[in-house]
């Protein structure tokens, strides 16, 4: 609530109030540089706000102790823009990473586990590849599927569509949307595809000048006729 | 106010290194879990400079030879060359030539590697995945460097003892047996703390702890740098800079208080 972020003299974050509820999917757009993965990083503890409250699952992230925080994120997962996999680890080790730090399953248990997810994420072939070795849309989805390997409570997804075909970027909106149902899952995303939209979101909010400025259900959103979300849009969203 | 600036950010960094230090001594019990990886790094920090340790320390044997058996031949104590070739190789050239070769290599590499992690979000990934990165990255590096500095140590005394052997015999006619004689004899002498020859055990000690500093200097740097390729271009150059201004003085520190009278 009332969260303010600056870097220097820039002021990213200006008062940002935002709610999300369990199981809801959020979608955040808005152009770049108005505090979208800013608000992400703070509600994954990477940032934390010069002003204002961020309450993640009962938990102040401004008082959080380093233990709590260590045990909350692994109730969470974060998917980065560029997949951010561990370049020196093949893709199943990048993925089984979570569970080998933090879990007591067997190596065939963690290994049953990893191969469901690349399932999950359409790359059951991919396994001892070098994150060097695969175009940048598998990056993601490996990303992903390292995000949902400890079937967390709350995924923050950043674009998780960009750069991606549009082939691919569908499947991976479909697979946001199929998480969140069947895990039930708590979700946040930021896109800047009007697909993304309309496939995975249950609420969608624009951000401008580090605040909320319009806050509706999908449908409503894109219909909208606040003229900044319009000049947004554009004419051919997409 | 530039230089002030600049002692802020040298002290802040200082901070950071001592604080990282601290960190990866808590994460010793971790070894176990961590073997495969530290197995890795020190086939990495040796296996990869090994042949550049042994061709310098070669010709720094025979530079050292050269140099100092020119000087005592017209003192007409050319016999003695061995033993300054040994006592120096053991005491200070081995460790630091060592020392300095790692730093280059393995150092770079390090804050490199790290730098490149840190800028490409690998490291906040790390984080939002509950892998403590100190234990993950840092721990198994230092512990590494700090083991396979001395085995390289010996490399660097056994052969710049070699090198300047090849010169005694063949440019100041002093014949290999007595070279190798006396200079064996000379690391004998026993003293200060452990009961084996001190002139061996102190370089010895002196490359643990130049290990443990270039590994701590370059991880920080590496776990510090910001802003894309330039920024790890940075933490890298900051590394090897620091890192030998650092074993310098740690260098005359140690020798101070291994051999002050």
């Amino acid at each position: 609530m009332n969260v303010c972020k600056a870097f220097g003299s820039k002021v990213v974050l200006s008062g940002l109030t935002l709610d999300v509820k369990r199981g809801e999917t959020l979608v955040l757009m808005g152009p770049s540089g108005t505090g979208k993965s800013v608000t992400l990083r703070h509600v994954i503890g990477l940032l934390r706000q010069d002003s204002g409250d961020v309450w993640v699952e009962g938990h102040d992230m401004s008082l959080i102790k380093p233990l709590e925080l260590f045990e909350l994120r692994k109730r969470m997962g974060y998917l980065f823009q560029e997949g951010a996999l561990i370049n020196w680890m093949s893709v199943a080790d990048n993925v089984a990473l979570p569970l080998m730090e933090n879990s007591s399953l067997s190596r065939s248990e963690m290994e049953d586990r990893v191969r469901e997810k690349l399932k999950l994420v359409h790359l059951d072939g991919v396994w001892d590849e070098m994150p060097g070795e695969i175009s940048g849309g598998m990056k993601k989805r490996v990303g992903l599927a390292r995000a949902l390997i400890t079937e967390p409570e709350l995924i923050l997804y950043d674009e998780p569509n960009a750069g991606l075909d549009p082939e691919i970027s569908q499947s991976i909106n479909e697979l946001i949307r199929e998480v969140a149902d069947t895990l039930k899952i708590t979700s946040m995303v930021i896109t800047h595809m009007v697909s993304c939209v309309r496939t995975v979101a249950d609420r969608v909010v624009l951000l401008e000048g580090g605040k909320v400025i319009v806050d509706a259900p999908p449908q409503e959103f894109l219909n909208h006729e606040h003229p900044r979300l319009r000049r947004f849009l554009g004419k051919d969203p997409d | 106010m530039a230089l002030f600036r600049g002692f802020i950010e040298f002290a802040r960094g200082l901070g950071f290194q001592v604080g990282l230090f601290l960190q990866v001594i808590a994460r010793f019990p971790h070894i176990p879990k961590r073997r495969a990886f530290i197995s890795s790094q020190l086939y990495g920090a040796g296996n990869k400079v090994l042949h550049v340790v042994l061709l310098v320390s070669f010709v720094m044997g025979m530079v050292l030879s050269l140099q100092t058996g020119l000087v005592l031949a017209d003192y007409g104590q050319q016999d003695k060359v061995g033993i300054v070739v040994a006592v120096t190789m053991a005491r200070e050239m081995g460790p630091f030539t060592t020392a300095i070769i790692l730093a280059a290599t393995v150092g770079s590499a390090l804050a490199a590697e790290l730098g490149t992690m840190a800028v490409s979000e690998e490291l906040s990934a790390l984080e939002v995945i509950s892998v403590d990165k100190v234990s993950f990255l840092v721990m198994p590096r230092v512990l590494a460097m700090i083991l396979m500095a001395p085995v390289l140590t010996i490399f660097a005394d056994t052969m710049g003892i070699v090198g300047g052997g090849f010169v005694a015999q063949s440019q100041l006619g002093v014949g290999s047996q007595l070279y190798y004689d006396s200079a064996l004899e000379s690391l004998q002498g026993l003293g200060g703390l452990l009961a084996v020859p001190k002139d061996v055990y102190g370089g010895l000690m002196k490359s643990m702890v130049f290990g443990a500093v270039i590994s701590i200097i370059s991880c920080a740097e590496g776990l510090r740098a910001r802003g894309g390729a330039l920024g790890v271009g940075n933490a890298t150059r900051t590394a090897v800079r620091d890192s030998i201004i650092a074993i310098i003085i740690v260098n005359y520190f140690i020798t101070w208080f291994l051999y002050q009278k």
